[in-house]
């Protein structure tokens, strides 16, 4: 290759990219297809992405919550407002941290494993003889674990502010003597369900499905090699961390 | 369950005039097979050779530039999806390393085809799956996952989920490859049995010359893209033919060349300076 | 490795966990849809001068957060601030001669819309407008203020 050509093809390669992504999400969804087999499947699935993501989830979202609640107490009490820790310690988790984390960790854990899987599939031929079964791999493969990145990211987000909200109450209440009544009343006052805990649930739906997407676009479409399904897993981590972040900045601006 | 696809007295498969090229390499010109319905045919040939190609030509897997591929009566690349999954349910494939789900039993694996096309009830499938297991010797493994297994009773599994469904043809793509020589002999003694057991037609791909008496009626020999020989296993063993001979004796070098092609040596050794 | 049962049953564990979750914090930490949750109704106000008043800044009555501030324009005609009010409907029998006020949550909090129930027998509905307001105290205005007084009562004098 000449040497412009290999630099246009080095800038249009990520626009190539999401190109095929999208092409391979529009074959995914056009095939879909609901029988007796595919709810047992996706609650298969469910559980290998989501319950196995549980632990770094529960972990990190209760270290989050802690050091959250120390920064922003800190800062507050400098303006004598400590009261409105819980607020901020909520409305930041809601509409931000929660979901945007979530879906981070849960690409790291769950997405790469997904993507290293279907990447094996494809290098042991296990998807090949799917075909050969007339089992249609993208209704087989792919379908269930979509479905199951959209159930199981929410979820994960949900128990991921629990955790958080957990480690606030740990750091404000049992240590710096908050009244409990106090921290749960002020956010139970400025917290809206609506417009602040459902917002950021529905932006966790959006990024379940991201996730889920890039981790079985990435997979399947990965060099059936032991080099081409470590490159792809690597690319599930980045290219979901990169437009998690980009969706989340359009879905705020779009919400707010 | 359903009327066979093939007729006994046509060609169960035909390849016609067939030429493949794959980026930019022709892999099959001009090439024709014919394989005799009932019958258990080889199709032998050094790596490389295209035999591979041949066999993703028959399940409808790759498209050749030029010529047909019939199995009976029907022209496989003129199907639409939908036509060509109805007639991929009337053939086995057994692939290279068996190729079973890892996530699932072995009993799931073999139940897969059986849950996905029929309406069968689920006692009536237990009792399938394990008649099928039964004849390729692993109903004892049946809660057992694929990874527990050895390679050549994966493969065995996967010859019953290949079965499953009961099909007219069952291809085989390098049934003995990395096999130990018992599970060799047990593996084309199975091939020969199921398909007179069966009444159907295979088609066996291998690079193993030693086995191929064993079991197949018919062989055919193909390199650099065309049938160089075919016959009964018997008729290639005697052949005079000089790429036969290299081929059946395992020659290193004869009209395969050991060397990809290269310029001569001398000149690139001693012209490497002007480089 | 576990069989499907055991699997279906660890999702199914999965997904009540996620319910309890969602349920916990929509009940222990928001306003569980008090405020926003039916359709509010609207009443406006003018003040002279709201300060720093933003749209969705409290309103509350009593110290209770009744609803949020909608919209802020300034009236063409009048150059007054019209702020329209989107009160929780659960509130909708506050008295008709209820006074608005805009006031400041401790000495540097934000400025949220205080109201002060009057003794009218009739309620407040959707469109009213308040009459009485309190505008916003300026600082800046409050200092001049007791500056010119004391100034005025000394040059009397």
């Amino acid at each position: 290759m000449s040497e412009p050509a290999l630099q246009s093809g080095r800038i249009l390669s990520p626009v190539r990219d999401l190109g095929r992504a999208v092409v391979f999400l529009g074959q995914a969804l056009s095939r879909m297809r609901f029988r007796s087999g595919t709810l047992g499947e996706t609650l298969r699935q469910t559980y290998f992405i989501g319950v196995r993501s549980l632990v770094i989830i529960m972990t990190c979202g209760f270290f989050v919550g802690l050091v959250l609640t120390l920064q922003t107490y800190d800062t507050l009490t400098r303006f004598g407002a400590g009261d409105a820790v819980s607020t901020v310690l909520a409305l930041s988790l809601f509409r931000e941290l929660g979901p945007v984390l979530t879906a981070i960790l849960f690409a790291g854990r769950a997405g790469t494993s997904v993507t290293a899987e279907i990447g094996l599939m494809k290098a042991t031929e296990q998807l090949d003889a799917l075909e050969l079964m007339a089992i249609d791999p993208m209704e087989r493969i792919v379908q269930p674990r979509l479905l199951a990145g959209l159930i199981a990211v929410p979820v994960l987000t949900l128990i991921f502010n629990m955790m958080a909200l957990a480690g606030g109450v740990a750091y404000s209440v049992f240590l710096m003597g908050i009244d409990p009544n106090v921290f749960w009343g002020t956010m139970q006052n400025n917290v809206e369900l609506g417009r602040d805990f459902g917002a950021g649930m529905a932006k966790s739906v959006a990024f379940g499905g991201l996730a889920a997407w890039l981790a079985v676009y990435f997979g399947w479409t990965c060099r059936p090699t032991g080099e081409g399904v470590a490159l792809a897993t690597t690319q599930t981590v980045i290219a979901t961390a990169i437009s998690v972040l980009l969706l989340d900045f359009v879905l705020s601006a779009l919400m707010l | 369950m359903h009327s066979p696809i093939i007729d006994p007295d046509r060609p169960a498969v035909r390849l016609d005039d067939v030429t493949v090229v794959r980026s930019g390499r022709t892999v099959l010109d001009g090439f024709s097979l014919a394989i005799p319905a009932g019958s258990v045919s080889a199709i032998l040939g050094p790596s490389g050779s295209g035999k591979t190609t041949v066999l993703k030509l028959i399940t409808g897997q790759l498209r050749p530039a030029s010529g047909t591929v019939t199995i009976g009566r029907t022209d496989v690349h003129s199907l639409g999806r939908s036509a060509l999954n109805d007639l991929r349910r009337h053939v086995g494939v057994l692939l290279q390393n068996g190729a079973l789900l890892t996530d699932l039993t072995v009993f799931d694996n073999v139940a897969l085809p059986l849950r996905e096309h029929t309406d069968l009830p689920a006692s009536l499938i237990r009792r399938v799956v394990l008649l099928k297991l039964q004849a390729v010797g692993l109903r004892g493994a049946a809660e057992l996952f694929p990874g527990q297994l050895s390679g050549g009773m994966n493969r065995r599994v996967a010859m019953a989920r290949a079965l499953a469904l009961d099909p007219d043809l069952m291809l085989y793509d390098e049934p003995f490859a990395g096999l130990d020589p018992i599970s060799l002999a047990a593996g084309a003694r199975l091939i020969k049995q199921i398909n007179r057991v069966l009444g159907i037609t295979s088609v066996v791909i291998t690079h193993d010359v030693a086995v191929v008496e064993d079991f197949a009626d018919h062989a055919c020999i193909i390199a650099d893209g065309r049938v160089v020989a075919h016959g009964s296993p018997r008729e290639l063993h005697d052949s005079d033919d000089p790429l036969v001979r290299q081929f059946m004796d395992g020659l290193p070098d004869g009209p395969v060349p050991f060397h990809y092609p290269a310029s001569d040596l001398a000149d690139d050794l001693l012209g490497s300076a002007e480089r | 490795m576990k069989s499907s049962n055991q699997i279906e049953l660890a999702a199914g564990v999965f997904l009540l966990l996620g319910i309890a979750a969602l349920v916990f914090l929509a009940v222990q930490a928001t306003d569980g849809g008090a405020i926003g949750g039916k359709e509010p109704y609207r009443v406006t106000a003018t003040f002279t001068n709201i300060g720093g008043l933003k749209p969705r800044s409290t309103v509350s009555m009593g110290g209770v957060r009744i609803g949020t501030v909608e919209e802020i324009a300034l009236d063409p005609v009048t150059l007054e601030a019209r702020v329209t009010l989107a009160i929780d409907s659960t509130y909708d029998d506050l008295p008709d001669d209820t006074s608005a006020s805009i006031l400041t949550s401790g000495l540097l909090g934000d400025q949220y819309v205080g109201l002060e129930p009057g003794g009218s027998p009739d309620p407040l509905a959707d469109g009213d407008r308040i009459l009485i307001t309190n505008s916003a105290m300026v600082l800046e205005q409050l200092i001049s203020k007791y500056l010119l007084n004391t100034d005025d009562t000394t040059s009397d004098d």
